[in-house]
C-alpha cells in the first residue's frame, strides 16, 4: 500500500468517525528530543499485521521509530514534530483496521516484567557456571589423584570454587528468597530443601578444598540451579499470563468520550478520558460507538445493542429518557447522554468489581506440584537426618563424614525432576494446542481443566453463533432489493440480510434509518421500505418464533424474510462427548426462557438456566462450586465475565469482546465448538503424564536416597543420577507430542 | 600440566565474554518479545525501520 492511499483513508477516516483524538495528551518525550506514545493495538494476531502496521507508520515522513511487541500488543511510536500527530498516527492503524486504546505505561514496570528478565539472568549465570564446573570436572573425574598430582588436583578444585561460590549467591536468589519468605511465614516449601542443599553443598565442597579433600560437589551443586532455574522459568512463563489483574480489565474504561461543553454552556466537544467523567456531563456517542458510560438518553434515539451486557440477541429501540448502560453499541443514529454515574460506579465496574472478587476465590486452588511438595521436604529432610545420626552415633563415623553423607542425601534427593515435571508438559501441551487454534493463557488451567465435572455454556455467541443468519429460500428479485436498502444500515439483521446476498444491487435513492422501525427509500420513483411486522409488514399473518424483517414495495404484497440465530453445527456433538465422560452439561443464558430452552433442547441439553442477570449468573455458579463441583465455563459476553473469572476454568472463543478473553483462561478460534473438547482431552492427557513423571521422580529418590544414604555416592554419581532423571523427565513429557 | 595455568583463565575469559553479551542482549530487551521475533522471520521484505531504543 502507498503512502498516499494510507493518509487519505486516514483523513476520510477521521472526517467521519473522529475517535482518533485526545492521544496528544498522552505524548510524552524521550531523552533524544522525541515525542514517544504508547498504544494498545488490538486485533493483531500474525505477521502480516506486524509489518502492515510498522510500514505504513514508518512511511511518514516524521516517524523515527516504529515498534509492536506482539506479546503484548503494544505498539511504541517515535517521531518529531509536534504532540499532536499523534492522533493522525492513531488514525493510520485505525484506517488499517486495528482498534487503538491507551497503553497503561506502568504495566512495563510491574514486577511481573522484572521477574521474567531478573530469572533469565539467573539462568544465563547458572548456564555459563555449569559449562565451564563441568569442564573442569570432566578432567577430574577421567583421571586419577595419582596420576593428576595433589596440586593440580587442588588448582582445579579452587577454580571451581570461584565460578560456582559466586554462582549460588546469584543464581540461587529465586531460591533463598522464595524459601525464606516459607520460614518467616511459619511454613516450609519445595526452595527450603534446595536452598539448604545449596548452601550446603557449596559450604562443604569450600571445606573439603581447603582441607585438600577428594570429593567436590560444586559440579552438582550449580548443575542444580541451573535444571531447578529451567523448570522454573517455564512454570514462569506459564503462568505469566494468568488471570488478567483489575488493571488489566479497566482497560475498557480507558478510552476517550466526546463530551460536549461540559457545564460551560459552550457548543464545542472536547475528547475526555472515560475513567475522567463525572455525573452530569453531557456525552455524544455516534452510531457505531460503544457507549462509554452508564446514563440516560437526552437528545435523539437509537437501537441499542445491548448482547454484551444481557446477552440478548436483539437490538432494543432507546429514546429520550431511556437508560443506558456502558460497553452496549449505539447502532443506527448519534444520540446525546447525560452521564447518571462515574466510570467507577457504572454498571462496568460494578461487573469489574465481581470479577475482581471471583479473581480471590480462585487463588484458593492448589496446584499438584505444591501439593507434593508438601509430602517432599519432610521426607527429604528427615531422611537426611536420619543418615547423620546414624552414621554418627550407630555407624561410628566422626561427625564430619557423617555430615558429608548427609549432604550428599540432601543433594541426591533435590528435586530437578520434580521440578521439571510439570512445566516441560504444560508448556508442550500449550504448544500443541496453540497449533490447533486454541490459546491457553495461564499453565495451570489444564491441570484445572482435567478436573471438571461440570461444564456452563453460554448460549448466545457461544452455542450459537451469536449473529442471526438468513433462514430458508427466498425470491432472488425480492432478496435483491431488500439487500439494496439493508446495506445501508448497521442493525443486525440488515447486515445479516445482506450478507445473505452476493450480487449487484438496485440503485435506490434518499435511504433513511427510522429508529426502531426500519429503512425507507425510493426505487424509479416508487417508496419501499423494509422492517419491523408492525410498520410495513402484513399484521395478519401467522406468528412465528423467528425474527423477522419485512419488505415493502408499494402497490406489491409484503415478503418476509426470516431470520434465526443458528447453534453451531458440532454444539451437540460436543455436548454429547462430555456427558459420555459423565460431566454435567448446563446452559447460563440472559436471554428469555422460550429461546433458551428451545436452544437447549436442540443442543441436548436439560439443564437450563434463562434470563440471568450478570450478578445472578455468578450467583448460579457460585450455588454449582458450593456444592462442591469443578466448573468450566465456556462464555463470550460481558454478562459472563464474572463467571468466568470465578470458575475453575474458562473458555471464551475468539469472537468474545477483549473483557471475556481477559477472563478466561483458554481462548479459541475456528468457529467451531470442538476445540472445547479437544483442550479437555489434552489436558487429561497433560495431568496424566504429569503423574508419570512424579512417579519416575520417585522412581529415581527410590534408588538414588538408598545409596546416598549407604554412602557410596560420588560427585560423578551425583551428577550422572540428577541429569539423568531430568533427561528421562523430559523425555516423557516429550510423549504428548506424539500421542493423538 | 603448567599449560592449565593459561588455558583455564582464557576458557573462563570467553565464557565471561558469553555470559556479558547474553546479559546485554537481555538489558537491551531482546527476550520480551519472543512470540514476535518468531512472526517476524516471515515478513518478506526489511524496509521497517528498526527503533535503537524503545524500551
Amino acid at each position: 500500500m502507498g503512502q498516499q492511499t494510507i493518509s487519505d483513508d486516514a483523513r476520510l477516516h477521521s472526517a467521519v468517525e473522529p475517535t482518533s483524538s485526545g492521544y496528544e495528551t498522552l505524548v510524552q518525550m524521550n531523552d533524544d528530543g522525541l515525542y514517544v506514545l504508547s498504544v494498545l493495538v488490538s486485533g493483531v494476531h500474525c505477521a502480516g499485521c506486524i509489518q502492515k502496521i510498522e510500514s505504513s507508520l514508518s512511511q511518514q515522513p516524521d516517524i523515527r521509530g516504529v515498534r509492536l511487541n506482539f506479546s503484548t500488543r503494544r505498539l511504541a511510536l517515535e517521531w518529531e514534530g509536534a504532540a499532536e500527530q499523534a492522533n493522525g498516527y492513531v488514525a493510520i492503524i485505525e484506517a488499517l483496521g486495528y482498534s487503538v486504546q491507551p497503553y497503561d505505561i506502568d504495566v512495563e514496570k510491574s514486577e511481573l516484567f522484572k521477574e521474567e528478565r531478573f530469572l533469565l539472568l539467573c539462568l544465563g549465570v547458572a548456564g555459563f557456571a555449569m559449562g565451564n564446573v563441568m569442564l573442569l570436572s570432566v578432567g577430574l573425574w577421567s583421571t586419577t589423584t595419582e596420576t593428576m598430582g595433589i596440586a593440580t588436583r587442588d588448582f582445579m578444585h579452587w577454580v571451581s570454587a570461584l565460578i560456582a561460590l559466586p554462582t549460588i549467591l546469584f543464581s540461587g536468589r529465586p531460591f533463598f528468597r522464595s524459601a525464606i519468605k516459607a520460614l518467616s511465614a511459619g511454613h516450609t516449601n519445595m526452595d527450603v530443601p534446595i536452598s539448604l542443599a545449596l548452601v550446603l553443598a557449596g559450604g562443604m565442597s569450600l571445606f573439603e578444598t581447603i582441607n585438600h579433600g577428594e570429593h567436590v560437589y560444586f559440579d552438582s551443586a550449580v548443575m542444580l540451579i541451573f535444571f531447578l532455574l529451567i523448570g522454573r522459568y517455564l512454570d514462569f512463563r506459564a503462568r505469566k499470563n494468568a488471570r488478567s489483574t483489575a488493571t488489566n480489565l479497566l482497560s475498557s474504561l480507558s478510552g476517550f468520550a466526546n463530551v460536549v461543553g461540559s457545564h460551560k454552556n459552550s457548543g464545542d466537544t472536547s475528547r475526555i478520558l472515560i475513567r475522567d467523567l463525572e455525573e452530569g456531563m453531557i456525552v455524544r456517542v455516534a452510531a457505531g460507538e460503544k457507549f462509554p458510560i452508564d446514563g440516560v438518553i437526552i437528545d435523539g434515539e437509537s437501537d441499542i445493542d445491548t448482547s454484551l451486557v444481557t446477552g440478548e440477541t436483539m437490538p432494543r429501540t432507546a429514546v429520550m429518557g431511556a437508560e443506558i448502560f456502558a460497553g452496549t453499541l449505539n447502532l443506527s443514529a448519534p444520540v446525546t447522554i447525560k452521564v447518571a454515574a462515574a466510570a467507577e460506579d457504572s454498571l462496568l465496574a460494578d461487573i469489574v468489581r465481581l470479577m475482581e472478587k471471583a479473581g480471590q476465590g480462585q487463588a484458593q486452588y492448589v496446584r499438584l506440584a505444591d501439593r507434593a511438595a508438601r509430602l517432599y521436604t519432610p521426607v527429604v529432610h528427615s531422611c537426611a537426618a536420619l543418615a547423620f545420626i546414624g552414621w554418627w552415633i550407630i555407624g561410628g563415623l566422626v561427625w564430619q563424614d557423617a555430615l558429608m553423607v548427609s549432604i550428599t542425601v540432601l543433594i541426591i534427593t533435590c528435586p530437578c525432576a520434580l521440578g521439571l515435571a510439570v512445566p516441560v508438559v504444560q508448556v508442550l501441551a500449550t504448544g500443541r494446542l496453540m497449533r490447533e487454534g486454541i490459546l491457553v493463557k495461564s499453565g495451570d488451567a489444564l491441570e484445572r481443566l482435567s478436573n471438571i465435572d461440570t461444564v456452563i455454556f453460554d448460549k448466545t455467541g457461544t452455542l450459537t453463533l451469536g449473529q442471526p443468519t438468513l433462514d430458508g429460500g427466498y425470491d432472488d428479485e425480492a432478496l435483491k432489493m431488500a439487500a439494496s436498502l439493508t446495506v445501508y444500515s448497521a442493525h443486525p439483521l440488515s447486515r445479516a440480510l445482506s450478507d445473505a446476498y452476493d450480487g449487484a444491487l438496485h440503485d435506490v435513492s434518499n435511504v433513511e434509518e427510522i429508529s426502531g422501525k426500519g429503512l425507507c427509500a425510493d426505487y424509479n420513483g416508487q417508496p419501499i421500505k423494509i422492517g419491523s411486522r408492525a410498520w410495513c409488514g402484513d399484521v395478519d399473518a401467522p406468528q412465528s418464533k423467528a425474527l423477522e424483517l419485512w419488505l415493502n414495495i408499494a402497490g406489491q404484497s409484503p415478503v418476509v424474510f426470516r431470520f434465526i440465530d443458528h447453534i453451531h453445527k458440532d454444539a451437540a456433538e460436543v455436548i454429547d462427548k462430555f456427558m459420555k465422560n459423565g460431566i454435567d452439561v448446563v446452559m447460563l443464558s440472559g436471554d428469555r426462557q422460550a429461546v433458551a430452552d428451545d436452544i437447549a433442547r436442540q443442543c441436548g441439553i436439560s439443564k437450563v438456566y434463562a434470563e440471568q442477570t450478570p450478578t445472578q449468573k455468578y450467583d448460579v455458579l457460585e450455588g454449582f462450586k458450593r456444592a462442591g463441583h469443578k466448573v468450566l465455563m465456556v462464555g463470550d459476553g460481558l454478562n459472563d465475565a464474572p463467571v468466568l473469572a470465578g470458575a475453575d476454568v474458562s473458555f471464551a472463543p475468539g469472537t468474545a469482546i477483549d473483557m471475556a478473553q481477559n477472563a478466561a483462561d483458554v481462548v479459541f478460534m475456528g468457529g467451531k465448538l470442538q476445540p472445547v473438547y479437544a483442550a479437555y482431552k489434552v489436558a487429561t492427557l497433560t495431568q496424566k503424564l504429569v503423574k508419570q513423571n512424579f512417579a519416575l521422580a520417585v522412581l529415581y529418590n527410590m534408588i538414588a536416597v538408598p545409596l546416598a544414604l549407604a554412602g557410596f555416592v560420588t560427585p560423578l554419581i551425583a551428577a550422572v543420577a540428577m541429569s539423568g532423571s531430568s533427561l528421562i523427565v523430559i523425555a516423557n513429557s516429550f510423549r504428548l507430542r506424539f500421542s493423538a | 600440566m603448567n599449560i592449565l595455568i593459561y588455558l583455564i583463565p582464557i576458557a573462563l575469559l570467553l565464557g565471561l565474554l558469553g555470559l556479558a553479551a547474553f546479559a546485554w542482549s537481555l538489558k537491551s530487551g531482546q527476550y520480551d518479545d519472543l512470540e514476535g521475533a518468531a512472526q517476524r522471520i516471515l515478513m518478506d521484505d526489511d524496509d521497517v525501520s528498526e527503533p535503537e531504543d524503545v524500551r
